[in-house]
């Protein structure tokens, strides 16, 4: 047991200097271009860390993360419009003018503030992820019913945000690109440069604040309701109140890595509520080992470039690919890449081949001399 | 009289119309090992169910410690003081001896306390002694999914001790354990009662003799007789319930 | 009363739509506990049948029965989406009873796929596929057993795969070579045209009824009193509520759980083909098509309660009919003289897709009080 510890430990310890080495080495060796798309996918790594939090930790599987994703965006794009509408008739941003709107609907307000964003990117999210799971947990849906209308949310907030012109530009989305943060264009390379070391910086922060709400008792009791929620009851936790903290903070995740995606991408727009999108951040983390954080992240951001790369040489094939992924780590591969190499895969791999003289036959159990029952 | 621990009260529950459970009275005094039997749809698993709060009765009252359980809800129920084994041994599969206990042991078992504090020192003490009386320190970090059946069952139990309850509930803890196994357990239960109270469901008659405790009888949802084994087994009604009509039928 | 009359003939026919498409998830949720995010596609599959039927009845040979093309669409559709549906069954969701989170992923991936198999492959080739697929069903079901058994077994097998895949590509050839629609592929809407007998209303109560919907109204009643026939009165229907209750005793008394998988999957797959047929009567088909209608799909089933047929029809209605009273606005003309803030709310929602985010959220609001639906199934075993 020890012995495989170790192993894991070693592991993710390559792999984090990798990622590590990788993301100081970018700036220097990608073009703009790239390195601009590199940030936004580790942005999406921390959407993923919470889909891992919620789904692969307490096995509640969410399709309505885009609804925090996409208000934290939100937050980031109205501070950036009100930031920079100083010159715009009546001082507020310039699509008000198309619909006739000459007053700054109130809740923009506070957006002018630029701590008050700084709380509302994840603060804002993490509640409405609160008041939502609250309301469905406490009737103890769960399982595909909780997938189903956190869904159907989904497509609720959706058609809010897509058919609100007047209030937040409705389908057209909120451009960040052409605004200014500290005097400088947000879309201008230096800026971007910038964003992409905070991005860096946030994962690496998101991450260890997962791990750090995993690592004890309150991670064992989120396997203990994904496992076997009665017996968690029985034993006297309340499992709405872990599931609706633990919603709360993938929310909170969800909306900090919306904003950053937004800055970095240029728009927020209802596009980001779309039913796919939130289904894809299923498979990133399905694909880089559920219950694992560091797959969740290698997993977002290796997918999306994969994404790009195969996108643009041959565009109709990614749907193909992509769908492909689903099926196969469903049926195949259901602990992800990361828990397939950590659960010895490989090596079971190359034995199954013949190339490796190693051949296990169980998961390894040690034995115990001073046992005295054997059934 | 002694105050009653647990007093089941006229207790009626119905799936559809059948009644699982029929004007149900039953009373623990603190301290007393109590064995239930009946056959198969007496209502066991349904009363167990009551009392912890998983089904709601149509009628009558369930009162712990003097107060009413009917409207608190499971987890509650269970802060109380009533734990609970269910019939199948339910651990949690994915995690290791030591954090099986550790759940069972910690307190205040609310989320901020547990994201912030780690098992403390008292409670490591108490998961190591537990670990000690089912003979299991050797497997502390081992997964519990890889244990053995007996030892599973046996968690479980220790599961149910470590969280102090007042009352234990324990349902067919010997179902699929061999004979020396299902001695070891009689004589765990008989040493919890006193401290404890505990409630024993079984079918396995020898292990309830092993036990040398009042028996109640379960039949059609209500209580047929009490008593010790020796009475319940001479019991014409006992025999009738368990082994159909007596000799006049046959004739 | 006009209002009224014209109120509820809108509920009515959002709710059919609603209902007919639900219908067949209702079953395979229900009864196998499997969540198919592809159901939306296999109605896609059964619009774009209907399309190429129609244009199969535009060649001149057919040109004289082009009326009734609606009717041959409907079997065809049918048909095609059971067929695609019982591929699915056979290679990815057998591998998943028991454990519906893995089942809507699964199906999502082949969501993915049909929508870009629409896409990028023409449709002559694509009806060739399908064609293959239905004629080797057709021989590993209806030849007798022994035959695969022999020491020709193998020759046999082989034999009929290969005339199964030249009918195929017959068919292929055929197709591309008769309507140059057909050849090509696109990713582009097309547009179902329905015989001039279905165009334009019936005129009753000094109103008018567009004869489309009442044909979709029409297909729903029969296609509801069929399913609910067939599970409760036919052999099959017994089979399949046995195996939904108690796998493992069904299959000791001689069932064959296998078949029933593949028969009930079938069903609900083919009502989503019958469901494609009313919805590109509606509008025009795209690879999207079925996006639009899938999350509203698992309302109704999620408001009517698991495994309920009556739960799903009420569920629909009253879907439907809560959309036509809040997006219509209708509550302004019955109740002119509301409070101003009230008529103001009245106006916001009243457009279709706020009329949607109204709804929902009703909905969501219901489960509160109702958290397995309007019919909840009942029993000790429902929470474990």
């Amino acid at each position: 047991m020890n012995n495989s510890h170790t192993l894991k430990g070693r592991l993710s310890l390559f792999i984090w200097i990798v990622i590590i080495a990788a993301l100081v080495s970018a700036p220097s060796i990608l073009p703009v271009f790239r390195l601009n798309l590199l940030g936004r996918y580790l942005s999406l790594a921390i959407v993923a860390l919470g889909v891992d939090l919620i789904w692969g930790f307490t096995g509640l599987l969410s399709l309505g993360q885009g609804i925090f994703f996409a208000l934290g965006g939100y937050c980031a794009a109205m501070y950036l419009q009100l930031n920079s509408s100083g010159d715009f008739p009546n001082g507020i941003p310039e699509f008000f003018g198309l619909y006739g709107v000459n007053k700054l609907p109130f809740f923009w307000e506070p957006f002018h503030s630029s701590l008050f964003t700084i709380i509302a990117i994840w603060l804002i999210p993490a509640a409405v992820a609160a008041l939502l799971g609250f309301l469905v947990f406490r009737n103890r849906i769960k399982g595909v019913y909780f997938s189903i209308l956190t869904q159907a949310a989904l497509l609720v907030f959706f058609n809010f945000f897509n058919g609100q012109q007047k209030l937040i530009n409705g389908t057209n989305g909120l451009k960040t690109d052409v605004t200014f943060l500290f005097g400088q264009l947000v879309g201008s390379e230096s800026v971007q440069r910038w964003f992409f070391w905070v991005t860096a910086l946030l994962v690496i922060f998101a991450w260890c604040f997962s791990k750090w709400v995993v690592r004890g008792l309150f991670g064992n009791v989120l396997i203990g309701i994904r496992d076997d929620e009665p017996r968690i009851r029985f034993t006297g936790y309340n499992p709405t109140l872990f599931k609706t903290i633990i919603f709360a903070i993938a929310g909170g995740l969800a909306g900090i890595s919306g904003a950053l995606y937004t800055v970095q991408s240029g728009i927020v727009s209802p596009q980001f509520m779309t039913v796919p999108f939130s289904i894809e951040m299923v498979i990133w983390v399905a694909v880089g080992g559920r219950g694992t954080l560091l797959g969740a992240i290698i997993g977002a951001v290796c997918i999306n470039y994969a994404k790009s790369l195969i996108s643009e040489a041959l565009p109709a094939s990614w749907m193909f690919i992509q769908g492909g992924l689903f099926i196969l780590v469903v049926t195949a591969l259901p602990e992800g890449v990361l828990g397939w190499i950590q659960g010895n895969g490989p090596r079971n791999l190359l034995s199954r081949l013949g190339i490796s003289r190693y051949s296990t036959t169980y998961p390894k159990v040690e034995i115990d001399q001073t046992q005295e029952i054997e059934l | 009289m002694t105050k009653l621990l647990l007093e089941l009260k006229g207790v009626t529950v119905k799936f559809g119309g059948f009644k699982a459970l029929d004007d149900l009275n039953l009373s623990l005094r603190p301290g007393e090992l109590r064995a239930v039997i009946g056959p198969n749809g007496a209502g066991k698993t349904t009363f167990l169910d009551v009392i912890t709060g998983k089904v709601k009765p149509n009628k009558g009252d369930v009162y712990f410690k003097g107060k009413s359980l009917l409207n608190q809800r499971e987890h509650r129920i269970a802060r109380l003081g009533i734990g609970r084994k269910f019939q199948s041994p339910r651990i949690f599969e994915k995690l290791s001896v030591f954090d099986n206990l550790a759940l069972a042991v910690a307190w205040p078992k609310k989320p901020i306390p547990l994201l912030l504090e780690s098992t403390k020192r008292t409670e490591t003490d108490q998961i190591n002694h537990l670990m000690s009386i089912i003979n299991l320190q050797a497997k502390a970090n081992v997964i519990a999914g890889s244990l053995s059946h007996g030892q599973k069952q046996w968690l479980e139990i220790s599961m149910l001790v470590g969280q102090k309850p007042d009352l234990l509930l324990v349902d067919e803890p010997v179902a699929g354990l061999t004979d020396e196994e299902t001695d070891l357990t009689a004589d765990l239960l008989k040493s919890l009662a006193g401290e404890n109270t505990v409630l024993v469901i079984d079918h396995d008659m020898d292990f309830i003799k092993r036990l040398n405790s009042p028996v109640s009888v379960l039949h059609q949802g209500h209580v047929l007789c009490e008593g010790d084994m020796q009475t319940i087994q001479n019991d014409p009604r006992v025999i009738e319930v368990y082994l159909g009509q007596p000799e006049e039928n046959i004739l | 009363m006009q209002l009224i009359i014209e109120s509820l003939f809108n509920s009515v026919a959002i709710g059919s739509v609603l209902l007919i498409a639900a219908l067949g998830l209702a079953i395979v949720f229900g009864l196998m506990g499997v969540i198919n995010l592809a159901h939306g596609e296999l109605m896609m599959v059964g619009a774009y049948s209907t399309y190429v039927i129609q244009l199969i009845f535009k060649l001149p040979i057919l040109k004289p029965f082009y009326d009734i093309y609606v009717l041959v669409a409907i079997v065809v559709a049918f048909i095609v989406s059971g067929v695609v549906g019982i591929l699915l069954e056979r290679t990815v969701i057998r591998r998943l009873y028991g454990s519906p989170l893995e089942t809507l992923l699964a199906t999502w991936g082949v969501s993915l796929i049909l929508q870009q198999f629409v896409r990028s492959v023409p449709l002559a080739y694509a009806t060739g596929f399908v064609v293959t697929i239905f004629i080797s069903l057709l021989f590993s079901t209806f030849t007798p057993k022994k035959l695969f058994q022999g020491s020709r077994g193998k020759l046999i097998k082989a034999g009929a795969l290969s005339t199964s895949a030249v009918a195929g590509v017959l068919t292929a050839g055929l197709l591309a070579s008769l309507v140059s629609k057909l050849s090509r592929a696109s990713a582009r809407n097309v547009d179902v045209t329905a015989p001039a007998w279905m165009r334009g209303g019936i005129d009753l109560f000094g109103m008018t009824f567009p004869k489309t919907r009442l044909l979709i109204i029409f297909i729903t009643i029969i296609s509801v009193i069929a399913v609910s026939f067939f599970l409760n009165k036919s052999v099959w229907g017994v089979r399949i509520r046995a195996v939904t209750q108690n796998r493992e005793m069904s299959e000791c008394l001689g069932i064959s759980t296998e078949n029933v998988d593949l028969i009930t999957f079938g069903i609900g797959s083919g009502l989503a083909g019958i469901a494609g047929v009313a919805v590109s009567l509606l509008g025009s088909v795209g690879p999207n098509v079925g996006v639009n209608y899938i999350v509203g799909c698992f309302m109704v089933v999620v408001l009517g309660g698991v495994g309920n047929l009556l739960g799903t029809v009420i569920a629909s209605f009253s879907i439907g009919l809560l959309t036509d009273i809040i997006g219509s606005g209708r509550l302004l003309t019955i109740w002119p003289n509301m409070p101003h803030q009230l008529a103001s709310t009245v106006d916001f929602f009243s457009t279709t897709s706020m009329a949607r985010v109204m709804v929902f959220a009703l909905i969501v609001a219901f489960l509160q009080y109702r958290p397995a639906g309007l019919f909840p199934q009942k029993g000790r075993m429902m929470e474990s």
